[in-house]
């Protein structure tokens, strides 16, 4: 049995292909597209919102996107314990569904940041990266809007819980203040909910996932979620 | 029927980078006294509803629901009858 991922593809959405390619070409996954005026998730096991800019990112990022008819199917799945990564924009509409705490604000020092970043792995013993086999990971960062908010209360409850997942930090992880590329709060990279079924990421693991792009760091998401699912 | 008039602003606790940046530029004008800049936004339309309470209600609902984002936005708005 494989897994099958959902992709969800919103007007305006721009790395559901290459969420597509990096979960069914290259890691030998099932994948479909879904369509946001959709209801039916198609017996999907994993649902991914891609990264892009979903409605244009007007008037805030995600806000519109989350209205879309599909989320409200989506809701309901995560909400019954279903696997929903968001990625980018994708953790930007998590956010606004209020499906994760928090909210993205611009980022620090404005500049739309494009680059790779270093991740250091908080939790390895997690359905989203059970197999990661290393402390830090490489993966691209490309955005505006990835400035992690929330309130002392939400960020104290978060770290308790240890729904932080990513922390942007140096090659041998050190989380200092420099290696924050947006001014996240913690150096919040990725959360999950509490009970861990949807994780929200502002990196792009399905761009490095493919061995001819010479950084597969991000295949190993992928992978842990399969690997839980058919546990 | 009423036209409303909402204005949507960052919570104060909440960093403002565009506006930071618009302060620098003013003071690179040499406009020094400048301070405290904060960017919103200002949305407007008309609610087709003769009851003033009610468009009241129905602006609150939308404003709460989809204009602004209580995480990090406060809003207010104006209703003026339109005839």
């Amino acid at each position: 049995m494989k897994p099958v991922f959902g992709v969800i593809v919103f007007p305006g959405s721009n790395c559901d292909h290459d969420a597509y390619y990096a979960v069914k070409k290259v890691l030998g996954y099932n994948a479909q597209f879904i369509w946001h005026k959709d209801t039916d998730l198609k017996n999907s096991d994993v649902i991914i919102l891609p990264g892009g800019f979903s409605y244009g990112d007007y008037l805030r990022t995600g806000a519109i996107a989350r209205f879309s008819p599909v989320m409200k199917s989506i809701i309901e799945f995560a909400n019954n314990g279903g696997f929903v990564i968001g990625i980018c924009n994708g953790f930007q509409i998590l956010l606004e569904s209020n499906l994760l705490p928090g909210v993205l604000l611009k980022n620090k020092k404005i500049k739309f940041e494009c680059k790779d970043v270093f991740l250091k792995v908080e939790n390895r013993d997690h359905p989203f990266t059970n197999s990661v086999d290393k402390t830090v990971l490489k993966i691209p960062i490309a955005h505006g809007d990835g400035n992690y908010f929330a309130e002392p209360d939400v960020i104290k409850s978060l770290e308790d819980k240890g729904q932080i997942v990513f922390r942007y930090s140096s090659a041998d992880g050190s989380t200092d203040d420099e290696f924050n590329p947006n001014g996240s709060i913690n150096n919040i990279a990725g959360i999950t909910n509490e009970r861990k079924n949807i994780l929200g990421l502002m990196p792009h693991p399905e761009r490095a996932s493919d061995s001819v792009l010479g950084n597969e760091d991000g295949a190993a998401i992928f992978h842990s979620i399969a690997n839980h699912i058919l546990k | 029927m009423y036209k409303a008039t909402v204005i949507i602003k960052r919570r104060p606790k909440i960093l403002d980078p565009q506006g930071k940046a618009v302060e620098q530029g003013a003071k690179l004008l040499g406009f020094n006294n400048v301070k405290a800049t904060r960017i919103g936004k200002y949305i407007e339309f008309f609610v087709d509803n003769k009851e003033k309470a009610s468009a009241e209600e129905e602006v609150k609902l939308l404003c709460d629901k989809l204009l602004a984002n209580p995480n990090m936005e406060d809003f207010e708005f104006t209703l003026e009858e339109v005839k």
